[in-house]
């Protein structure tokens, strides 16, 4: 594809609350078909963000410009508002049917009847929900008010999609399978999406690009790969890697177990993926063993690697050690164990964990 | 108990025969109180709504002045709208003082406060991010408001058999500004005062019975909208 002119760009955003400033983001851009999550703690800046960004919070300063076109100047607010949906972490369903909830933003648009009709039906389908349409949407359960919103928004077929942690209120079945029928919608309609979370699954499973925000500044953004696997600083490093999340692709295929590179490091896992696929995979700092560097003795672990230790935090009856192996690895050891391996900060020792430790998340997918 | 006795059956009797005074003074109260209920409707929701979804300086105190209007007594409201369709007031030149249009005011600013109130406290109920929601599917401000109106219905129809159950049942207002000239501005209310006052209990309470079985029935049909709504 040839470069071109951003969706969504931002220049100098910033929205202040009693004086002080809660949002500062200087400058964003969202290509089409872009999936981007924010992420970070509670109070970082997401919901103002998005709210800005699809200007439902009237009172900031910045300029926001939808293809090129300056919003509020070359573009209406209510132009570009019909151009976008939303989401929240509340359905906010309308006390009517599935159908007629479905239909509103149709509706709102004045679309003829048989053309709202067939178009409800498909996206109720596409949630599978279209058994539910007659029933009043008061007495839905909660995954299924959040799909029936979800069909609401992307019954506009909208240019692009906000959503506001969508999934933080359902109970985590619900919230997976939703999340497949989600990944799903948005690869087949390919919508431009800004997704904001503060579960990092949610956005390494969904997004090609992730910014990392906290105090209402974007701290880092990058793809997956490189949040991930390369935080900025240690605000980064603490939120996306409590434990040992990286991204990876397939380069090996060994009967039952298949191999990933990550930053140029080779992982064994247990599980099925696709060469060429990429992977996320988690390990626990539980199953992290650590020894002295002479010992290289063979053990069952099939990922040995050399590393420094970066940092050691104590975590009351345990210690929490970060170590630099070429990507990062949280491990945790007892004060005994801390004793007797003499481990200090610059120090290299030797991290393995068992291909089986490891917890693999395909991105793509079925 | 005799009394009570003999005048309940006096008051089924002139209900039983239809009596055309009886019947007038029925048809009048429906006329003046649904008509003001009606305009108040009106007023009142716009106004409520307005103040709802607005922020501006004053902004409680306008809302307490509403509240304290809901509670606003008849004889206070007679008194103004008496003085100000009196000959010399300044609303005199209509020549409307002792007609049911009088009537008709007096009840639409009794009732206009209580469907105001309602209504402000049913919109400002609904999610806060409702608002947002309805103009993130694309909604115009007139959209999102009727939207938000729709929404808020059950209250409303609250709302509305207050305002109706306040101005039906009201004396004060309709006794001053509409005079209760036989056959012309007589009300159940109004009509019920003077029998009682000239010792006819027989016929106060005809019309008391009246009064109540139709303040009944409208309840009823609302409700019946009202439920209806209500998904099971």
């Amino acid at each position: 594809m040839t470069e071109s002119i951003p969706i969504l760009e931002t220049k100098n955003i910033q929205v202040k609350r009693g004086g002080t400033i809660i949002l500062n983001i200087s400058s964003l851009l969202i290509q089409k078909g872009e999936i981007l999550s924010l992420i970070g703690p509670n109070g970082a800046g997401k919901t103002t963000l998005l709210q800005s960004l699809s200007y439902l919070l009237k009172p900031f300063e910045g300029d926001i410009f939808f293809k090129g076109k300056r919003v509020n100047q070359n573009h209406s607010i209510f132009e570009y508002r019909r151009k976008l949906a939303a989401v929240f972490q509340e359905p906010l369903l309308f006390d009517t049917t599935v159908f007629e909830n479905v239909a509103s933003g149709l509706k709102i648009r004045r679309m003829n009847r048989s053309e709202i009709r067939e178009r409800v039906m498909d996206h109720l389908e596409q949630f599978g929900i279209n058994h539910l349409k007659d029933r009043s949407a008061r007495t839905l359960s909660g995954g299924e008010a959040q799909r029936t919103s979800l069909a609401r928004a992307f019954a506009i077929q909208p240019e692009i999609l906000f959503l506001d942690e969508p999934f933080a209120s359902l109970d985590p079945p619900t919230r997976e399978s939703l999340m497949g029928d989600l990944q799903r919608a948005l690869l087949e309609t390919k919508t431009t999406t800004i997704f904001a979370t503060h579960d990092r699954f949610e956005a390494l499973i969904l997004s090609n690009r992730i910014a990392v925000m906290n105090l209402g500044k974007i701290v880092q953004i990058g793809s997956p790969d490189e949040v991930m696997n390369h935080p900025i600083d240690e605000f980064v490093a603490s939120f996306v890697g409590v434990e040992t999340i990286l991204m990876g692709k397939v380069v090996k295929k060994n009967g039952g177990t298949f191999v990933t590179s990550v930053s140029s490091k080779e992982i064994e896992a247990v599980g099925e993926a696709q060469l060429g696929e990429e992977v996320i995979l988690c390990i626990r700092p539980e199953n992290v063993i650590l020894s002295s560097p002479p010992s290289k003795e063979l053990t069952s672990a099939r990922n040995v690697f050399p590393g420094r230790v970066e940092k050691i935090t104590s975590l009351g009856l345990y210690q929490k050690v970060q170590l630099n192996c070429g990507f990062p690895l949280v491990a945790y050891v007892t004060h005994h164990s801390l004793e007797s391996l003499s481990l200090k900060e610059e120090k290299t020792v030797i991290a393995s964990f068992k291909a089986t430790a490891i917890h693999v998340v395909r991105r793509k997918g079925k | 108990m005799a009394l009570i006795f003999e005048g309940i059956k006096k008051a089924f009797w002139l209900l039983i025969t239809c009596d055309p005074e009886v019947m007038r003074i029925t048809f009048l109260s429906l006329q003046v109180s649904g008509t003001a209920t009606l305009i108040s409707l009106f007023i009142g929701i716009s106004i409520g709504t307005t103040v709802a979804l607005s922020k501006f300086p004053g902004r409680r105190m306008v809302v307490s002045l509403i509240n304290t209007g809901m509670g606003l007594p008849p004889v206070v409201v007679g008194l103004f709208v008496t003085i100000f369709l009196w000959r010399n007031g300044p609303l005199g030149f209509f020549g409307i003082l002792y007609t049911p249009g009088a009537m008709i005011i007096a009840q639409t600013v009794i009732a206009s406060p209580i469907v105001m109130g309602i209504t402000l406290a049913a919109i400002q109920h609904l999610p806060e991010k409702l608002r947002l929601q309805i103009l993130a599917l694309g909604a115009t401000r007139i959209q999102m408001v009727w939207i938000l109106i729709k929404e808020a219905k059950l209250p409303l129809l609250a709302a509305m058999m207050a305002g109706f159950g306040g101005v039906i049942s009201e004396v004060g207002a309709s006794i001053m500004v509409g005079g209760n000239i036989k056959g012309y501005s007589r009300v159940l209310t109004t009509a019920t005062v003077m029998e009682t006052s000239r010792g006819n209990f027989d016929i106060a309470i005809a019309l008391g019975i009246i009064l109540l079985v139709l303040a009944y029935f409208i309840n009823l049909i609302l409700t019946q909208i009202q439920q209806r709504e209500r998904p099971r």
